[in-house]
């Protein structure tokens, strides 16, 4: 493996700060391949989490339900709960609001039927009351969990994603150090170079362009899973991690119940007595402990999006559930916590309203593309070191089959999702896990392929993804009425904004294949670069070139 | 060779498992010496905790061979610890 083949990574002989950057450099390229595939994954569904809500809705449009105040949201749910789990340990309602439209409710059932967890979800109408019923989808759930379970069992998923973390943020840290010439390095692009170098020009400038949203989202992203990733600070505190978490969040401590029953204050009154408390805050949430018991307590919590320091925790305000008499609730938190809970809001961006988050968006895809970059530029540095006419070695095909199937298979499979979400029926049983287990054939389907298919990998899988998003709103408009020509008009943005986002992703990825396409065929057709490798493999300093150091690995 | 794949390798566990101990280390330290309520300080020290660990896997990368590597890990890790250590018999 000729890339493995160089000096031990840190060899300062005579220029100290020269051999930091290239041990650095050593440490950038390898801490950023080995987790790359996977980051590029969570980078690419972490973004589309930013649309979470409106993708829901883009997936599930038969649903068109109109936005309630929280009052009403509250009334509707009592009413639902009060019929239907007047016995549960507890109610979760969470109201209403512009981008999730739908009352939702959840409730942990007293006596779940045999085999069953008995904890069950509803999405109510607001304005019937109803329970709505529509094709059963995990919509953009689904991708948000991927993000940061990677759809495994719980602890080991977010255990993978933390350490894919943690290499990340040792990534960008030591290409930050890497680089003398961050500023400069951002003005340089040369395309016309071809290869490496606009491999690595472009890889430098998406990264320097979001670098303080690339540190932000991978930190805010550890911080996020901290209390798994890091318990030992717990543990050194408390006795055990319920202590902490009782002490932490203590809306949530579940208190026991008396085994007296006593009538439930009515709730909507109580959301008018915290938006008063809140100054017209928005109430997000509402959880019943113990309804029909004379120990029941309802807590009310602000909504998150209200301030970017929420995304932690928001306010709370408690009240006794028989009385209604206020008990008191967590206010503003104090200056630690306000730092990590806006650490944690700044990653989930619930704050941003729409023209941020579509920045949110733009930067976190630049942040995906600098993943993409960075693959593809380990490939280009190697290749172009390569004797002339020399077959690419077993490494570099390994790679680039991994890349190709990881970057283009991706976007393939999300296409496929969202196809799969118009094309199966609506009554299929398990439909919701049908989705994404098209969501995986195709992403596997495109490994294999492009381990098959060699130098036209990446023109065939970007063309198929081009195609398949291209084609959506096409789709779009023979399965349902909410089409381009409907939703235009009538000014319904999310279903709108939805196609139009994938036409232009569609082009982006018919440019990349377009793309693609010329470079591996010119690969193929030329005999090879001029071969400027050293007996060690390495390639001569490039003069006058302001990144030496980076340029020789 | 050999003795750079062993290196890379000695270098690698020293950033990661090394740097793990080193970050936990600090956690724990500074959950129980830190001048806030108890919640306040086990959240300070979680989320430093992290920059730490960043810092400790540069350190091994940057530094001139594996034995200061592993020492600028190991060295910091057993002070912290002992700092924990006398925070919590003090009950701090």
């Amino acid at each position: 493996m000729k890339g493995m083949r160089q000096p031990e990574p840190a060899q300062p002989a005579h220029a100290p700060a020269e051999g930091l950057r290239q041990a650095m450099s050593w440490l950038h390229t390898w801490a950023g391949l080995v987790f790359g595939w996977l980051l590029f994954a969570m980078f690419l569904t972490g973004a589309l989490s930013f649309f979470r809500p409106e993708i829901t809705r883009w997936m599930r449009p038969e649903v068109a339900v109109q936005p309630v105040s929280a009052a009403r949201s509250v009334e509707v749910a009592e009413a639902y709960l009060r019929r239907h789990a007047p016995d549960a340990a507890r109610w979760f309602i969470v109201a209403s609001t512009a981008r999730e439209p739908g009352v939702r409710i959840s409730y942990q059932a007293a006596k779940p039927p045999p085999g069953q967890r008995g904890f069950r979800r509803v999405t109510l109408d607001p304005v019937t009351g109803q329970e709505i019923h529509a094709r059963e989808t995990r919509g953009g759930d689904f991708l948000y969990r991927f993000h940061f379970q990677l759809e495994m069992g719980v602890p080991w998923g977010r255990w993978l994603a933390g350490i894919a973390g943690m290499f990340m943020l040792v990534a960008i840290l030591s290409g930050i150090i890497t680089h003398k010439k961050l500023f400069a390095d951002f003005f340089t692009f040369r395309p016309r170079k071809g290869g490496q170098r606009a491999w690595m020009d472009g890889h430098n400038a998406l990264s320097v362009l979001g670098l303080p949203f690339h540190l932000m989202i991978t930190f805010s992203g550890l911080v996020l899973l901290a209390s798994l990733l890091m318990p030992a600070g717990i543990l050194a505190a408390y006795d055990n991690e319920r202590e902490f978490f009782d002490e932490a969040f203590p809306a949530f401590a579940m208190k026991p119940a008396s085994g007296q029953a006593a009538p439930l204050v009515p709730l909507a009154p109580l959301v008018a007595q915290a938006e008063q408390a809140w100054d017209g805050g928005a109430i997000q949430r509402m959880v019943v402990n113990r309804p029909g018991d004379a120990a029941a307590t309802v807590s009310l919590s602000r909504a998150v999006s209200d301030r970017v320091s929420y995304g932690r925790q928001a306010p709370t305000l408690t009240f006794d559930g028989v009385t209604g008499q206020p008990l008191g609730g967590t206010g503003e938190a104090g200056a630690v916590g306000t730092v990590a809970g806006t650490v944690v809001g700044l990653h989930l961006g619930l704050f941003a309203q729409p023209l941020l988050r579509w920045a949110y968006f733009l930067v976190s895809l630049a942040g995906t593309a600098m993943v993409g970059t960075g693959l593809a530029l380990w490939i280009a540095k190697r290749r172009q070191k390569l004797r002339s006419g020399a077959p690419d070695t077993l490494s570099l095909r390994l790679v680039d089959v991994l890349n190709a199937g990881s970057i283009a298979g991706l976007c393939v499979a999300c296409a496929a999702y969202f196809w799969a979400n118009r094309v199966l029926p609506a009554d299929l049983p398990a439909r919701g896990q049908w989705e994404t287990r098209i969501f995986f054939a195709a992403w596997a389907a495109s490994y294999v392929y492009a381990a098959l298919r060699g130098r036209r990998k990446w023109r065939d899988l970007s063309a198929l993804g081009a195609l398949l998003l291209l084609l959506l709103p096409v789709l779009n408009a023979l399965t349902t009425d909410r089409h381009l020509g409907a939703s235009l008009p009538a000014g319904d943005w999310v279903m709108a904004g939805f196609d139009l986002s994938a036409l232009v992703a569609g082009l982006l990825l018919a440019w990349i294949a377009r793309k693609s396409g010329g470079r591996e065929q010119a690969a193929s057709r030329r005999p090879a670069r001029h071969a400027t490798a050293g007996p060690d493999g390495a390639a001569p300093p490039l003069a006058g070139s302001s990144n030496a150091a980076y340029e020789s690995r | 060779m050999l003795r750079y794949r062993l290196a890379v390798t000695s270098r690698a566990a020293a950033a990661i498992g090394g740097g793990y101990v080193l970050a936990s280390a600090a956690a724990a330290c500074l959950a129980v010496w830190l001048p806030l309520a108890r919640v306040d300080a086990v959240v300070a020290a979680q989320m430093l905790s992290f920059v730490v660990y960043a810092c400790a896997a540069l350190w091994v990368f940057a530094t001139r061979n594996a034995w200061r590597a592993w020492a600028g890990v190991a060295l910091p890790a057993l002070v912290l610890a002992a700092l924990f250590w006398l925070g919590r018999a003090g009950g701090v």
